[in-house]
């Protein structure tokens, strides 16, 4: 069985004081290869937790997960990980940066190619010898986004990877998220705050609801597939978008409530 | 109790040394005041600039537009030699700058000597010449009257007490007195002043003679700019202690270069172990943090005791200097890295080997070199205390042993060379820190 399973994935964990977080309790995903996952909750839902355990940055408590029928256990190249910012390489250009996963496993001349191929499709032609520092965040980006790529990974995690970005910048980087899934057929989970970015960027989307951290509701959405090379306002505008916006804000505004009445208490 | 008498007693010392040079510092301020307001009217008398900074109407209080003012530093610096050369005397100022000097030159006064009721006149030739120069007394023409004329040779900036009446008819031991110097009476209680300075009387009647010493510095204390050249050329043509210029410096900066590089060579990858492992950094920590603290120069008796005064000494010296500046440096590197940086390279398929040659080292070299800038400049500082202690060459070594003769202007060259080369040595290390790590503070 191809794809991405994530099978009963708890994670409990000991505080300092004597106490412990169960930051995750049995969370089962079974993502097909080229699945556009988005996981949205309020802060605290243990979505963080779950990308780190799948990119094997985290070992999960019980539970497992298997990747194209292989068990994952620690990091490696075929999960590629984008993230929010900083992640990057200041000392190198953006041609080392994007050329790094293959240099890694020793370079060919057709990594070189496949490397300024990938700067050509994220919009960086003529800033591939700048410095990565020269160039302004959304351009940084782009650069993460074409570095994971350049390593061909089946999976790829993106952990609020447009979150520090302004607006306008962040719908141009939204439309090109779509455009290199459905071009390069990548099974992704992208985890985000925003929930507008959450339906416009998920084929499937994950309401996850905090202590402790589970997945509250799943959706099969339209949207993804509607916004390949379309302008997203259009998709904004379709009635379906927003009400099912309405129904999650108002989701996630009632697990807030709850959170602050608990603290309260 | 006696101890708070005791720092009592010194701060009181301090504080009226202090209070005594504030009328120096409120003049000093008010050349800094004064020399402002000049630029300020001359810069409006200019054509008026119109950039970015000019149409700020907020500047007190903006950081951004305070910068360097060039002209006031170079004003500041080219002060400095005016004072400097001013309260020396330097010849390459014109006069008319120069504060009052000390007396040189030929004068004379006359005193009037009186004995069982006559009173006679007789003239002092006064010769002041500056200190070293030898002098041939002339002789004196005695004159007439019981009173005879006297010479007398004084280097300048000293006094001479002088018997006028010993060549006299009538001395002081037949009951001759001096009542009169240049006409107005004389007595231990009150000096006369002369066009060449002071004449007083000792209590027992000789006379004192002053030449009057002016505001300037004594070269002893303070030597004219172009004495402590001369000097520097001097020393860089013919050396100084049986070693050149050029080796004194020379050896300086050999213990430098490879006490530092030592340091480096053990510190950075301590630093790396104390950042990459619990263990390393369990063990180590208690020895660099209490090491740290620790100033190098406090080490040099023990480093004498066990090495000796040569070269071994010193260099395990400025070693130990550089060492824990390096370690902490390298250490604070690795722990500054991004985790987000090393899971990024992790699930790009990078080793730990890997990431560590092309993440972590990287990531430390902007700490490492910060690092190196200090453990130079602290080495700097060691070496040259090392050498005022004792070392056989060394810029330190020359600035001690000049001291101990007086040499003031080979201690002034000396301290103007070890600070010119301080301050080369910092800036190189920010060159080479631009070329080899241009993205520092850029992450």
């Amino acid at each position: 069985m191809s794809g991405l399973q994530i099978d009963k994935l708890s994670m409990r964990f000991d505080l300092p004081d004597g106490g412990s977080v169960q930051a995750l309790k049995d969370v089962t995903i079974d993502l097909k290869a080229g699945e556009l996952l988005s996981v949205l909750g309020p802060s605290g839902c243990g979505k963080t937790t779950l990308l780190n355990i799948v990119a094997g940055f985290l070992a999960p408590t019980s539970g497992e997960i298997t990747l194209n029928e292989k068990r994952v256990h620690g990091p490696g190249p075929e999960r590629g990980m984008v993230f929010q910012q900083g992640a990057l390489f200041e000392w190198m250009s953006v041609r080392e940066n994007v050329g790094f996963g293959p240099k890694m496993k020793g370079t060919s001349k057709q990594d070189a190619a496949n490397v300024d191929h990938l700067l050509d499709v994220v919009g960086l032609q003529d800033f591939k010898e700048k410095q990565v520092y020269e160039l302004s965040g959304g351009m940084q980006q782009r650069v993460a986004l074409a570095r994971c790529l350049a390593n061909d990974p089946d999976v790829i995690l993106m952990d609020e990877p447009l979150g520090a970005l302004d607006a306008l910048t962040r719908e141009k980087m939204q439309g090109l998220v779509l455009k290199l899934w459905k071009e390069t057929g990548k099974t992704i989970i992208l985890i985000t705050h925003s929930v507008e970015e959450a339906l416009l960027l998920g084929e499937r989307l994950i309401v996850m609801a905090p202590r402790p951290g589970r997945i509250h509701r799943e959706y099969n959405l339209p949207f993804a597939e509607m916004g390949v090379g379309q302008d997203l306002r259009e998709v904004k505008k379709h009635p379906d978008f927003n009400s099912t916006r309405e129904e999650i804000l108002s989701m996630i505004w009632d697990m807030e409530e709850e959170i602050m009445g608990g603290a309260s208490k | 109790m006696s101890l708070m008498s005791d720092l009592g007693a010194e701060l009181v010392a301090v504080v009226s040394t202090v209070v005594g040079a504030l009328p120096y510092v409120a003049g000093y301020i008010a050349i800094i005041l004064g020399t402002m307001f000049v630029w300020s009217y001359i810069k409006r008398m200019l054509t008026p600039k119109h950039d970015y900074s000019s149409l700020k109407t907020v500047t007190f209080g903006d950081e951004s537009a305070v910068t360097s003012n060039s002209v006031a530093s170079v004003v500041s610096i080219v002060l400095i030699f005016l004072f400097w050369g001013s309260f020396t005397g330097s010849k390459l100022l014109p006069s008319f700058l120069h504060m009052p000097g000390a007396y040189v030159g030929e004068s004379s006064f006359t005193y009037t000597a009186t004995y069982e009721g006559q009173s006679d006149d007789a003239t002092v030739s006064v010769l002041v010449h500056p200190a070293g120069d030898d002098v041939v007394e002339p002789q004196a023409d005695l004159g007439d009257g019981f009173a005879k004329n006297d010479v007398v040779s004084i280097p300048s900036y000293r006094s001479q007490l002088l018997r006028v009446d010993q060549n006299d008819e009538h001395g002081r031991a037949d009951g001759a007195e001096i009542t009169a110097v240049n006409g107005q009476p004389i007595s231990p209680d009150s000096p006369v002043k002369t066009d060449f300075g002071t004449v007083s009387m000792s209590p027992k009647g000789t006379l004192n003679i002053t030449p009057s010493k002016g505001i300037q510095m004594e070269p002893i204390w303070l030597p004219a700019p172009e004495a402590v050249w001369a000097r520097v050329v001097d020393i860089s043509q013919d050396g100084y202690r049986n070693s050149t210029l050029w080796e004194h410096l020379g050896f300086s900066l050999f213990r430098v270069v490879v006490g530092f590089m030592l340091g480096a060579l053990v510190g950075i990858p301590l630093g790396y172990a104390m950042g990459l492992s619990n263990w390393f950094r369990g063990w180590f920590d208690p020895i660099v943090e209490f090491m740290r603290p620790v100033p190098p120069l406090a080490l040099i008796p023990l480093v004498i005791i066990w090495a000796g005064i040569g070269e071994v000494g010193k260099i395990i010296l400025l070693f130990l200097a550089a060492l824990w500046i390096m370690a902490i440096a390298a250490r604070s590197g690795v722990s500054g890295v991004r985790i987000s940086k090393v899971h990024a390279a992790y699930s790009l398929g990078a080793s730990r080997w890997q990431i560590m040659r092309h993440v972590i080292i990287p990531n430390s070299l902007p700490e490492i070199f910060t690092g190196a800038r200090v453990a130079m400049g602290v080495c700097w500082g060691t070496v040259v205390a090392a050498e005022l202690v004792a070392a056989e060459k060394g810029a330190g070594m020359m600035i001690m042993v000049a001291s101990k003769f007086q040499s003031t202007d080979i201690v002034l060259m000396g301290i103007i060379l070890i600070g010119i080369i301080g301050f080369s040595i910092d800036m190189l290390m920010r060159w080479v820190e631009r070329i080899l790590v241009p993205w520092k503070g850029k992450g």
